[in-house]
């Protein structure tokens, strides 16, 4: 048993992190994407800042999308409160009230993260230390996570982290595939051109899976396959499947911890049936958007129910 | 302050010769090179950056969190030194507490005459909610820090007592934890005593402080914080993280069936002790400061109903304020029936005639104060002022004398810190911390030694650009 305000706490400093971990994926998907001039003059950031939920706010600041800009939005800008360094900065103040949660190598480790991207990210970033910057947000959020498994107990705190990395990764991954779902439908015309071939390596470089998804289907692209392997496949760690199970495996341990079965249990086991008992060809039959779109509510709902349940807030 | 003739430096005794409990450091010290050393600064700097030994500064965005440099010279306490220092300390805290449970009960010493009764009734410091309420064991000051000076080789003064929430401890820890990490081998050499109990001693302490009547197995220990945003959070993350304790703010407590109780992820569950670091008047909006949002409303009676235990209690500032300091000798006399061990700075109190008459033939050597002032304002500094400002103040002086105290000026003593050049003797304060229960007495040997950076300035205080030392007590 924890405080309230400690599970809440964790739960939104591993959302959090998790977040700031997606945003400079996307961010190195659509960089790469620019670099090699494949998206045929269509623009790249613009659906990038689109499936980061940012466009509306870019588009406040910023007249056009181009590339500087963008990327200094979606990494340091302290008016954008999901860019990069405000998450990590999110998440770090977290971690700074439930200190006494967090073994001390975790408490170290998020909080060399945020100094470290504090300092890299104080001024402009330019297309020449990009991939740095971002290579450094994946390592210092790796060494949290790497300091979350090899020192915490395994107990309702740590629940509550793993609870807050999971529900974001399902809906960083809804998204993205929401956002792209029209290239992965099979009734577009231009199934097979070289744009499609390029949005759907978006798709997969944005969850960091196009190595894994080639590797598993020998280079054979397409919607059913990018679909099924991030909807479905349990064994890719950022697919809503593996998310699902993961989230009712921690609420399972907070249930025998707790000696309570409550509503967020059985919302998150409703959740996980329905995507598993799905296959691709339904889920495409009945429409890939609507299926996508009740998934982000789903989620929404059961981290409504994951505050209440377990008293995040008086 | 042109005292540099005469003071006391506490590892030089002349040129190249240590005093005795400063040798081993000493002859390490000079087969070390003085860039390795800086380097090692350096790296102490970055480690408290790592695991957050912050402050906060208020009402500054961008550089909010801040760092009390550290010097790593140690400051050295010989076995003997320590243990009269142990005495006297001992001794004042069972006063303290003492003379806190007369206060706010039968108040003998004011009848004694020991204490002029307008010092007490006139004081914000003394708080009348407090009267014939009985805390839990008896403990009104679980934690004490004690303020000391140094003017000689036998020259201790208390320069002040912090009854009501003494920080610093963490950086007692801490700057020992650092100093363990970047010189293993003095800690090989030397017979250092070590300060790494101090967290479990707190929280046995404040447990054995815990209500008798409580619903849980085992004493339920918290630490109030006002919240991240506090320039000492740092240090309360930290003591309840060691001790194992929740940290909780207002907004996790509340009065439930007489109780009060933290909400947890499966409900509210009483606390018996809350050592709160939150000040007396945002305790309970209730009972004290209506407006405050840091306290919990309510919990003032369940605390006169015994059924929680405040660290420290409510009302202790009354033990430290300036106006008694003068007295505390006789406080001491009073309840322990012994001469003090640990004597005050001389005060003169100009209500008396006789101390007025010699303040005002010695002002050019003395300091003088306004007994309710407070940082250094409507004070004299004799020896740097000129003849107008004496003459001024005397007629000042003459005419509200009972508004006055004077002190001699201090000659304090140095410790050298490491500097560009290498060692600079630098004016220090030690700051020892004491734990009571109804039981026992606990000392951790050291404490905190502040440290003034400046050459010659004598202001400790780490808002005014003060550093701190690790503290070391040898062993036998």
């Amino acid at each position: 048993m924890t405080l309230g305000k400690n599970a809440g706490g964790l739960y939104w400093m591993f959302r959090y992190l998790e977040r700031a971990e997606n945003t400079a994926r996307l961010l190195e998907a659509g960089w790469y994407i620019a670099l090699t001039h494949a998206n045929n003059g269509t623009n790249e950031w613009e659906s990038i800042l689109t499936t980061a939920g940012m466009n509306e706010a870019y588009l406040e600041k910023h007249e056009s999308f181009e590339a500087a800009s963008a990327i200094n939005f979606l990494l340091r800008d302290k008016s954008n409160s999901s860019s990069v360094m405000s998450a990590i900065e999110a998440a770090r103040s977290n971690a700074r009230m439930v200190r006494t949660a967090l073994s001390g190598e975790v408490w170290e480790a998020v909080n060399e993260c945020w100094m470290e991207l504090k300092a890299a990210l104080a001024r402009p970033v330019t297309e020449r230390n990009l991939h740095e910057t971002l290579m450094m947000v994946r390592n210092r959020t790796s060494v949290v996570r790497g300091a979350l498994h090899g020192t915490m107990l395994r107990n309702d705190i740590y629940a509550f982290s793993r609870l807050g990395t999971f529900l974001e990764r399902a809906d960083n991954t809804a998204r993205i595939l929401d956002v792209k779902y029209y290239v992965l439908l099979p009734s577009a015309s231009f199934v097979g051109s070289s744009i499609d071939n390029v949005q759907w390596e978006v798709i997969l470089r944005s969850v960091s899976a196009e190595r894994s998804y080639h590797w598993l289907n020998g280079g054979d692209l397409t919607p059913q396959g990018i679909a099924e392997f991030l909807i479905l496949d349990k064994r890719m760690p950022r697919s809503l499947a593996f998310c699902c199970t993961k989230i009712s495996q921690y609420l399972g341990l907070l249930e025998e911890e707790y000696g309570q079965r409550q509503e967020s249990q059985i919302q998150a086991e409703r959740i996980c049936a329905r995507v598993s008992s799905a296959s691709v060809e339904a889920i495409f039959d009945e429409g890939l958007h609507e299926f996508l779109a009740e998934f982000l509510a789903d989620a929404a709902r059961l981290s409504g129910l994951i505050e209440t349940d377990f008293k995040f807030y008086g | 302050m042109g005292h540099t003739d005469t003071q006391f430096d506490e590892m030089l005794a002349g040129l190249d010769q240590a005093r005795p409990p400063y040798e081993g450091y000493y002859n390490w010290f000079c087969g070390e090179d003085l860039k390795g050393l800086r380097r090692k600064s350096a790296e102490a700097e970055a480690f408290f950056r790592r695991i957050g030994i912050t402050f906060n500064v208020y009402g500054q965005e961008e550089a909010d969190e801040r760092l009390i440099p550290f010097d790593i010279v140690p400051r050295i306490i010989a076995a003997r030194e320590w243990a009269k220092l142990e005495r006297g300390i001992e001794q004042r805290v069972r006063a303290i507490n003492a003379f806190l449970h007369d206060i706010y009960h039968r108040q003998e010493i004011l009848r004694a005459g020991r204490i002029p009764e307008h010092l007490i009734a006139g004081n914000d410091a003394f708080l009348p909610q407090m009267i014939g309420v009985n805390p839990p064991g008896g403990v009104y000051t679980h934690i004490v820090g004690v303020d000391l000076v140094r003017t000689g080789e036998d020259e201790f003064f208390v320069l002040e007592d912090n009854a009501r929430t003494p920080s610093g401890v963490s950086y007692m820890l801490e700057n020992r934890e650092t100093m363990v990490q970047m010189f293993p081998e003095l800690f090989t050499k030397l017979k250092v005593r070590p300060v790494s109990a101090y967290p479990q001693l707190l929280r046995r302490s404040l447990s054995d402080s815990a209500p008798q009547n409580s619903p849980n197995d085992k004493p339920v220990v918290a630490v109030l914080t006002p919240g991240i945003h506090n320039s000492a959070y740092f240090e309360h993350a930290f003591l309840a993280d060691r001790m194992g304790a929740e940290l909780v703010e207002a907004h996790d407590l509340r009065v439930e069936n007489g109780r009060v109780a933290m909400r947890t992820t499966r409900g509210y569950k009483p606390i018996d002790v809350l050592y709160r670091r939150v000040d007396d008047d945002y305790l309970d909006p209730l009972t004290f400061n209506p407006e405050s949002v840091l306290g919990v409303p309510g919990i003032m009676d369940v605390y006169r109903a015994g059924n929680i235990t405040l660290a420290n209690a409510p009302g202790t500032g009354i033990a430290d304020d300036k106006a008694l300091y003068s007295y505390m000798p006789d406080i001491i006399e009073f309840y322990t029936g012994e001469k003090a061990i640990l004597p005050n700075v001389p005060t003169w109190r100009c209500s008396e005639p006789d101390a007025l008459a010699y303040v005002l033939e010695h002002l050019s050597e003395l300091v003088v104060k306004e007994v309710h002032g407070s940082g250094g304002y409507g004070m004299l500094v004799g020896p740097v002022a000129s003849k107008k400002e004496i003459a001024a103040f005397e007629k000042k002086l003459r005419a509200k004398p009972a508004n006055y105290i004077a002190q001699p000026t201090l000659s304090l003593s140095t410790v050298p810190i490491l500097t560009k050049a290498g060692l600079a003797p630098r004016h220090v304060d030690l700051r020892p911390f004491v734990l009571v229960s109804p039981n026992r007495i606990d000392m951790t040997p050291g404490g905190l030694t502040r440290v003034a950076l400046k050459k010659g300035s004598l202001v400790v205080n780490s808002s005014q650009g003060g550093g701190t030392k690790d503290t070391w007590v040898l062993g036998d």
